[in-house]
């Protein structure tokens, strides 16, 4: 098989939800009772037999670096390859002229320098907040038949006037992209959305890193893909299993939601042999107490429960208290919820506490947010 | 040497636990499934590690290789260390014998080379069945204030159950004068806990004289102890207050699964000051649906519930189907509950099916007693189990026999 080094670029669409990435990279926000959303591109990388993997971190990564640890809760403490962190490159020189310029060529910097120093023969980069269960050999080896400078993941799927902040792909009947864009809400109808996840050879990376840098490019679909459409084969990988990506607060919303599904599950979690990691926490079984009723909800364990769940994804850890009702919502580690209270379409952040008798009620199309540490 | 453990632990995994018939047919009793998402052996590796104790030897000798493989490299315990760490310790073929571990007192005069290499000043020796959490280190403490060649840890047990345990005789300052195993008529009611410390030098002379003893049973119980006591060696009882179970018959593991239930569990694992460890095999979130009703359990990752679970403990990936009632149950990794089936009163080895309308066992106000249901059978559709028997692949063949005659 191919040798491969995996690549995830942590803050990757950080400010589309900027309320849960104020205090931590999007690769480390929250997801689905007991995950970070890096877990799944991790779990994917090591279910394909990909054990070196580099994290290209710009800010705020303290939770990721925390998440990750030695990286032995996905097979990644490893003597050779395993995972690596890729701090911002700062020199002592730097940080005095324009700040975003430089952090942007000294994030390339230091990736180049992990780069250059692999020994592997190819290079899947992906972004941190690809929500699915995939079989990235699977796609290596399609890149490697078809023979093409890169191959880009891509799904079908339906856009509607309001999705925002993803690329349509277009390609012709050999699987050859043809054209990049950014939806814009006017096209419409069943389309092939970017998954931000591609293959190429190591070294070619390493020219076109070089290239960018050479020229100022800063977007790699739209400098280095769609620039080059005509000289360069650029070639599209098909998923069509489970996918979610995170657009905004209420897609965040959705796509935990999405959970309670018993096809999304099975698509994301029961996949024979894919199993999805995280960090292990060591949290006791969930208790269900006498009088407590829960209905169509997904829960980690640690939890205590007295009261009334429903549609809700409950984190580890979270306790909840009698007589109260919580309905349609998501509720993070360690959220600590009184007697008496009623929630509806609510996210609580880490180690919020809502105290007795507190009605609090948001809406499905706009969740009521309530940010990490807050004491209602 | 320049290395050194002040204090090394010595866990005695070997026993068969034949009470518990069934579930330890194909494992050894210390990895017996417990509480949802334990097994007996982490709770003593995990006071080890609590308690700073970071090198431990486990002797295995019945069915050791699920303990072995769950003991891995010791990495769910933080036991995987350069020095020290935790250590599978086998009866093994030496240059001039081969020998069964004969006795708990044996098994360790075997490895004393072991204990050599980390040349401790103090031996902790722990049995690895029994459910509790205790801090070892201020045993040790207690053991060194007391200048003791033994401290026993014991624990008050009731007068009318005392003479199920041995028992500690002793003076007003905790002196151990007799020790006394299973006494018809107790003096004392401090029960020892299987918990014992010793300094090595002691340890080391009268695991060696024990050993040349052709009549002794090479158990420290029955032998160590009393050797000890009757040289006039300081011995003492450390009291422990807490929560103390001995999970070795049936009734018993069914009792100490029910004492993590209720408002305030009589043992409560949700403490993160003392977290019990165990091995992860990355489970999803477990999911209730539309129809669940799941009141006083324990419920852990991979489960599935769309039917009734009441006063029960549910390890991983159990799946119960709309309808299906489990009631009073112990219900062990991946078993299946099928539609409309029905399990009271039970508890249930892993990877058993049961078909839908299916009962197995009988509700506790009946008092027939827990039926034990053996490890991946298949439970046809509309089977009856009784309540209080022991169920495996014989059982169900000749039940399925005597209902086809009639």
């Amino acid at each position: 098989m191919a040798t491969v080094v995996g690549i995830i670029f942590s803050n990757i669409h950080d400010k589309n939800v900027s309320e849960l990435t104020r205090r931590r990279t999007m690769a480390s926000v929250p997801f689905g009772c007991r995950y970070r959303l890096i877990d799944f591109t991790l779990s994917n990388l090591v279910n394909s037999g990909i054990t070196h993997v580099g994290v290209v971190t710009h800010y705020n990564y303290q939770s990721l670096m925390d998440h990750i640890g030695t990286g032995k809760d996905w097979d990644l403490a490893r003597r050779s390859g395993g995972i690596k962190i890729l701090p911002p490159f700062i020199t002592a020189f730097a940080n005095s002229q324009n700040s975003l310029v430089n952090t942007r060529l000294e994030a390339l910097k230091s990736m180049v320098e992990f780069i250059s120093s692999c020994k592997e023969e190819y290079v899947i980069l992906s972004d941190c907040d690809v929500i699915c269960n995939m079989d990235l050999s699977e796609m290596i080896n399609a890149h490697i038949q078809n023979g093409s400078d890169i191959t880009v993941a891509v799904k079908r799927m339906y856009l509607t006037h309001d999705v925002k902040n993803v690329e349509i792909v277009e390609s012709d009947g050999d699987g050859r992209i043809i054209d990049v864009s950014d939806a814009n809400g006017i096209v419409t109808g069943y389309r092939d959305i970017n998954l931000n996840i591609m293959v190429m050879r190591r070294q070619y990376l390493m020219n076109l890193l070089m290239d960018a840098s050479a020229h100022g490019y800063s977007s790699f679909t739209k400098d280095v893909i769609a620039k080059n459409l005509d000289t360069c084969d650029f070639r599209v990988y098909r998923y069509d299993s489970y996918f979610a990506g995170i657009n905004s607060l209420t897609d965040y919303y959705m796509c935990n939601m999405d959970l309670l599904s018993s096809s999304a599950r099975d698509s994301l979690f029961n996949v024979k042999n894919r199993p999805v990691y995280t960090k292990i926490r060591n949290s006791s079984p969930t208790i269900y107490e006498e009088g407590c009723n829960v209905k169509n909800s997904l829960i980690a364990d640690g939890c205590e429960i007295y009261g009334t769940v429903e549609n809700s994804i409950l984190f580890r850890g979270v306790k909840v208290g009698k007589n109260t009702v919580i309905k349609n919502s998501i509720l993070m580690q360690d959220t600590l919820i009184g007697e008496n209270v009623s929630l509806n379409c609510v996210i609580t952040d880490k180690d919020v506490v809502i105290r007795d008798g507190r009605v609090l009620s948001g809406h499905e199309t706009r969740p009521f947010f309530i940010d990490k540490l807050t004491v209602v | 040497m320049i290395k050194k453990k002040e204090c090394v632990a010595m866990l005695l995994a070997g026993g068969q636990g034949s009470r518990l018939y069934l579930l330890t047919q194909r494992v050894a009793k210390p990895a017996v499934s417990f509480g949802s998402k334990y097994r007996i052996i982490d709770f003593t590796l995990s006071n080890c590690i609590n308690s700073g104790i970071d090198t431990v030897g486990v002797l295995t000798q019945y069915q050791p290789l699920a303990l072995n493989e769950y003991i891995g490299n010791g990495q769910p315990w933080d036991l995987d260390r350069t020095f020290g760490g935790v250590m599978v310790l086998p009866p093994y073929q030496g240059q001039k014998r081969a020998d069964w571990y004969k006795g708990t007192a044996n098994a360790i005069y075997q490895n004393l080379h072991f204990l050599d290499k980390y040349d401790p000043d103090y031996v902790v020796v722990l049995s690895g069945d029994h459910i509790y959490k205790m801090d070892y280190s201020a045993m040790v403490d207690y053991h060194k204030r007391m200048g003791a060649a033994c401290t026993i840890a014991v624990i008050d047990v009731p007068l009318s159950e005392a003479s199920r345990f041995g028992i500690m005789n002793t003076y007003e300052d905790n002196r151990v004068y007799e020790f006394e195993e299973k006494p018809k008529q107790p003096k004392s009611t401090k029960a020892s806990m299987g918990v014992y410390v010793f300094s090595k030098k002691e340890l080391y002379k009268y695991l060696i004289a024990d050993e040349a003893d052709e009549n002794s049973e090479k158990d420290f119980g029955k032998n160590i102890i009393p050797a000890m006591l009757g040289a006039g060696e300081k011995l003492y009882a450390y009291p422990f207050t807490g929560y103390w179970k001995d999970v070795g018959t049936i009734d018993s593991l069914w009792e100490a699964n029910m004492d993590l239930l209720g408002d305030r569990p009589a043992l409560n694992l949700n403490n993160s000051s003392w977290r019990i460890f165990a091995r992860h095999s990355s489970n999803p979130p477990h999911f209730l649906g539309n129809g669940a009703t799941v009141e006083n359990s324990l419920v852990t990752g991979g489960c599935e519930i769309y039917g009734t679970v009441i006063n029960s403990v549910l390890s991983s990936g159990v799946k119960v189907a709309k309808g299906a009632v489990v009631k009073d149950s112990v219900i062990m990794r991946d078993c299946v509950i099928s539609e409309n089936a029905e399990v009271n009163y039970c508890i249930m080895d892993s990877d058993t099916v049961v078909g839908v309308n299916a009962k197995v066992g009988e509700p506790m106000e009946l008092g027939k007693g827990i039926s034990l249901i053996g490890f991946g059978l298949d439970i046809k559709a509309g089977t009856v189990i009784p309540g209080g028997v022991k169920a495996d692949e014989a059982f169900l063949a000749e039940l399925e026999g005597s209902t086809e005659e009639v």
